[in-house]
């Protein structure tokens, strides 16, 4: 046998090994480029009656998940329900960004599923949404308690991704601002 | 009840047509390897035996399909019993069992074809062939009895289907799939004589002979599809865009690239008995990029767009699939191929030099092709990181390789084999050289606009074009004789050469239609009032208003644009933009119409609420010559096929040479 | 089947619960810039960045919302006096390099760019190898009356 007609075989086993770590992969999820990078400057409006607004100086002084969701969003209303849940527990506060709505249409939506977010900005334009790199409904991001992000879920969460990514995330931060207060 | 009674039918032929497959994969090999006739025998009958109960399945499925069967789950998934009827039968392959179905159907149609009229074949390789057939139909037939049966049944039987995919109820894209499925498909035979070849030790100028028209037959088909597809997208997605170096695209575009360079060096071995290895390992790769192209389509791993619902497990299956097939036979290559003894001598300037070429930039842009396409893929999978690959990067690398190619397209048939003079091809082509670039001197005098890979465009098309008529003068003795005996002449020759020189013609219409639309297209993007008009490239188009239409299953709107130029009237367009019933989805249909030099294309949008509309035109020269071209290219490929030389079934061995100074010439020719 | 990109892909993503969009799927209304020179600018900008929901179009050839929503936003940057790589840049730093259709030339994407030449020239070596082999095979003699024989006779009847 001569190595040079083993080189297609080689190369053909590299590139099926990364087809197969490929299949476990999921390209649609686009990475945020703004991870470690403080949150976007901007103010926005409540929803009417329903919750007060949002600004980025309400994501300083403690760890915050912000939620991107709207009416038109079907997904949004699946993980609805477990946003109800984490606001209840009160481990972390929640706030959302309600992107490309209409303040009614987003006041009904809220009482009808129910609210679980202490502030939410209108961000009826979707500017501020492209400011933190939302591409799709609903995306979630967590926020340490320097108003800085820190991770960012693509997608309607589930159980899982809540349980195993999120939340042990916001506890990480809680835990590191500990820390850093009583260092101080 | 009647209805059900056939889909078991066809379950039950399908089942039977994976226990054919298994026999006709297995005993046929050791028979040949043994030498045991009787076994070897198996092949021929069992070819056609699995044929025909796939071609039950089919038809089972096929009228499942058409009498609205909901009970069978692919037709509650992808069709309505609304549905206009041809739809309704092209909704067979519309979805991923019936087009794996069709598929397989067409693999078998393949196998049994080699039995029929491969019958010059020794029979011995012939049962080879079969085998190796047979165990790619094993692998695809389980795939679909496992984990995607067409014929799965739903229990209660649902009133009405869910309806299939609006883009896929066009015309365009109801045709589409067969013909990409015979390309894709026909390469498996070019890959089972290879293999074959492997197991025989033996490729000789015969073997080329058999794999040639398979090869080009498949290869004709591919390009019909890939054509296919860039016009579907020009009309169907309202942008005009006729290529999108799209994943899914590449997939159909790598095993044409490869099919084009197999089919030039299987040329070489057919007549210079060498760069053998090469030619087997090209058709095996062939083959494996057309199976990989089914991978990235159906198992999601790379981002497009298609309508396949994707799944890991079918995921799983293709790709332990396509480590048996691609990894199986490349081993065996690894084995086999260094004993395949090298022919006949060449120098690099030569008839074989120049396809050496061919297949050496060929195949680099069919590997760019692939790197880009699964490089975000491998960087995602090594390193986590994520990169996009988009047209920019094909057009820098794809680009700069094609321009050396077409090049040498022209000069490659006027150089004869073994070792050719350069300066002489040189000398013939002289005039030309002068006249493309007098032509492109000249466009660039009366155009604005025109940049420089404009200019190098539109010198290789007309190089291409008169180039590749010179060979066609040439024998013809055109000006040197008599007309009559030069039209005498051109009636006698061989229909491979009429055959090479339209393909090669061809391929220059697509670079001149390419490159004139790249540079000269316009488009405006605006909203119009009725009664309001925008001007493009000469034309005025007036909004006349907009209204509703009402289809067998859609409901849509249309607008309607008068086209004036210098104040008289040219034509009417009417684009629509359609709501399905039962499905999110609108679809574009833009209006069309050709006029002097190229198409005007109008698609309507949205309306602003206050009567206005966004409305989009474009004018698009010389579009219709890359599809135009295409068919040239694929005239010329069936041309040759129907050479004497090249017909399947054709006696491999022909007496004694009848018109000996003509085939003389004929062979100089290829 | 196989190429069925589109619009209607929001949709479509929608339905596969990864991510919403408001259902729209057609040409889109958008405020062109009054200054031709810059809107051509605009244009050219479009087409260089990749729309995130629909994955492999460009913002100037997608339908989207999000996608109208960019093509504006570049405008605005555009008329506020940004430099084409400004208004670029601007989307970058919000989106990352994958927004990109271009893929800039970096560590992760070296492989990628210098992949094609390097796979010309290990061929083009390749050939060049097979010649010199080829030629020290047969030291420049003429053909032998042996192999013109064989020659001829392979031209008449390729089949031997």
């Amino acid at each position: 046998m001569r190595p040079a007609f083993l080189v297609p075989l080689i190369i053909f086993g590299l590139v099926a090994v990364a087809l197969g770590i490929g299949l476990g992969l999921r390209p649609a999820e686009i990475p945020s480029a703004l991870i470690g990078q403080p949150v976007p400057t901007f103010a926005l409006p409540g929803v009417p009656s329903t919750a007060p607004g949002l600004s980025s100086a309400d994501l300083k002084g403690q760890v915050s998940i912000v939620n991107v969701f709207a009416s038109w969003c079907i997904p949004c209303r699946e993980e609805h329900p477990l946003w109800m849940d984490v606001a209840k527990s009160g481990s972390v506060v929640l706030y959302g960004l309600n992107y490309k709505d209409t303040p009614e249409n987003a006041a009904q939506w809220l009482q009808t599923y129910g609210n679980p977010f202490k502030r939410v900005g209108g961000d009826f334009g979707g500017r501020v949404g492209i400011d933190f790199g939302v591409y799709g409904v609903p995306e979630t991001f967590v926020i340490d308690g320097n108003g800085v992000i820190r991770m960012k879920h693509i997608g309607p969460i589930d159980r899982a991704a809540l349980d195993n990514e999120i939340l042990p995330k916001v506890r990480e931060l809680q835990a590191a601002a500990q820390a850093a207060a009583k260092a101080q | 009840m009647e209805g059900q009674l056939t889909a078991e039918l066809g379950h039950f032929a399908l089942l039977l047509a994976l226990m054919i497959a298994a026999v006709q994969a297995v005993v046929p090999l050791i028979g040949a390897q043994r030498d045991v006739a009787p076994w070897i025998a198996v092949a021929r009958p069992a070819a056609f035996g699995q044929f025909l109960m796939v071609a039950v399945a089919f038809a089972a499925l096929m009228r499942a399909f058409l009498i609205s069967d909901f009970s069978v789950s692919a037709v509650y998934q992808s069709s309505h019993s609304q549905m206009f009827w041809l739809y309704k039968l092209t909704g067979t392959w519309g979805n991923h069992e019936g087009s794996l179905l069709l598929w397989i159907l067409i693999l078998s149609g393949f196998g049994a074809a080699v039995a029929a009229f491969g019958t010059n074949l020794p029979p011995a390789l012939q049962a080879r062939v079969l085998a190796v057939q047979a165990m790619i139909g094993v692998g695809f037939l389980s795939f679909i009895v496992f984990t995607s049966n067409p014929l799965a049944r739903v229990i209660p039987v649902p009133p009405e289907g869910l309806g299939l995919n609006p883009l896929l109820q066009d015309p365009g894209l109801a045709f589409h799939p067969p013909f990409l499925y015979l390309g894709y498909v026909g390469f498996s035979m070019a890959f089972s004589f290879a293999v074959a070849a492997l197991i025989e030790g033996r490729v000789d100028p015969a073997w080329a002979r058999w794999v040639r028209p398979w090869t080009l037959a498949a290869w004709c088909f591919l390009t019909i599809g890939i054509t296919g597809g860039s016009w579907w997208s020009y009309y169907e997605l309202g942008w005009g865009g006729f290529w999108f170096w799209d994943p899914v695209e590449n997939a159909s575009f790598m095993p044409w690239l490869a099919g084009t360079a197999l089919l030039h060096s299987a040329i070489v071995v057919e007549r210079r008995d060498t760069l053998k290895s090469w030619t087997v390992l090209l058709a095996i790769l062939t083959f494996s990029l057309s199976l990989l192209g089914t991978f990235i389509v159906r198992s999601g791993v790379l981002t497009s767009v298609h309508a396949f619902a994707t799944d890991p497990a079918r995921g799983m299956f293709i790709l332990g699939f396509l480590i048996v097939v691609i990894g199986g036979s490349l081993t065996l290559y690894a084995l086999r191929a260094p004993a395949l003894k090298s022919g006949g001598l060449f120098a690099p300037i030569s008839r074989e030099g120049a396809l050496v070429l061919n297949n050496l930039l060929l195949a680099t842009a069919c590997a760019s092709v692939l790197l880009g396409t699964l490089y975000p893929l491998l960087l995602d999978a090594l390193t986590g990181d994520k990169v996009t690959v988009g047209p920019p990067f094909f057009d820098a690398t794809f680009g700069p390789l094609m321009v050396p190619l077409l090049a040498a397209v022209t000069v490659g048939p006027m150089l004869p084999w073994k070792r050719a003079d350069l300066m002489g091809a040189a000398q013939r082509l002289r005039f030309v050289f002068i006249a493309a670039v007098l032509v492109g001197f000249v466009t660039w005098i009366f155009t604005t606009g025109m940049s420089w890979p404009a200019a190098v465009g539109i010198v290789l098309s007309v190089w291409l074009v008169v180039g590749s008529l010179v060979p066609l003068a040439e024998r013809v003795k055109l000006f040197s004789v008599p007309f009559t005996e030069s039209l005498q002449r051109a009636a006698g020759m061989p229909r491979s050469v009429w055959g090479m020189v339209m393909a090669h013609a061809g391929l220059g219409f697509v670079l001149l239609g390419i490159t004139v639309l790249l540079t000269w297209q316009t488009e405006l993007g605006t909203v119009l009032k009725p009664g309001q008009s925008a001007s493009l490239n000469g034309y005025t188009f007036t909004f006349e208003g907009a209204g509703n239409v009402r289809g067998p299953n859609y409901t849509a709107v249309r607008g309607v644009f008068s086209v004036t130029r210098d104040g008289r009237p040219v034509t009417t367009l009417a684009p629509e933009t359609r709501s399905y019933v039962g499905s999110a989805m609108t679809t574009t249909e833009a209006s069309i119409r050709p006029v002097w030099f190229g198409d005007l294309y109008a698609a309507i949008g949205e309306s602003d609420g206050a009567g206005g509309f966004a409305a989009r035109f474009y004018f698009k020269p010389f579009v219709q010559w890359i599809w135009l071209g295409a068919m040239v290219m694929v005239a010329g490929g069936f041309v040759s096929l129907s050479d004497r030389r090249h017909r399947v079934g054709a006696p491999a061995r022909r007496g004694a040479p009848a018109g000996g100074k003509i085939r003389t010439e004929a062979s100089a020719a290829e | 089947m196989n190429r069925i990109r589109s619009a209607a892909l929001a949709a479509l993503m929608a339905l596969a619960a990864l991510t919403g969009a408001p259902a729209l799927a057609q040409t889109t209304i958008d405020e062109v810039l009054p200054d031709p020179a810059m809107e051509q600018r605009a244009i050219a900008i479009h087409k260089q960045l990749r729309c995130l929901v629909c994955q492999n179009q460009s913002i100037h050839e997608s339908n989207a919302t999000l996608a109208h929503d960019l093509r504006m936003l570049v405008r605005e940057r555009l008329a506020v006096g940004d430099t084409d790589e400004q208004a670029i840049q601007y989307l970058v730093t919000r989106y990352g390099d994958w927004v990109l259709l271009k893929p800039p030339m970096k560590p992760e994407t070296l492989a990628l760019w210098l992949g094609p030449p390097i796979i010309l020239i290990v061929g083009g070596v390749g050939a060049f190898v097979y010649f010199r082999r080829a030629r020290r095979r047969a030291p420049e003699a003429p053909l032998s009356e042996a192999e013109q024989q064989r020659a001829r006779r392979m031209l008449a009847d390729p089949a031997d």
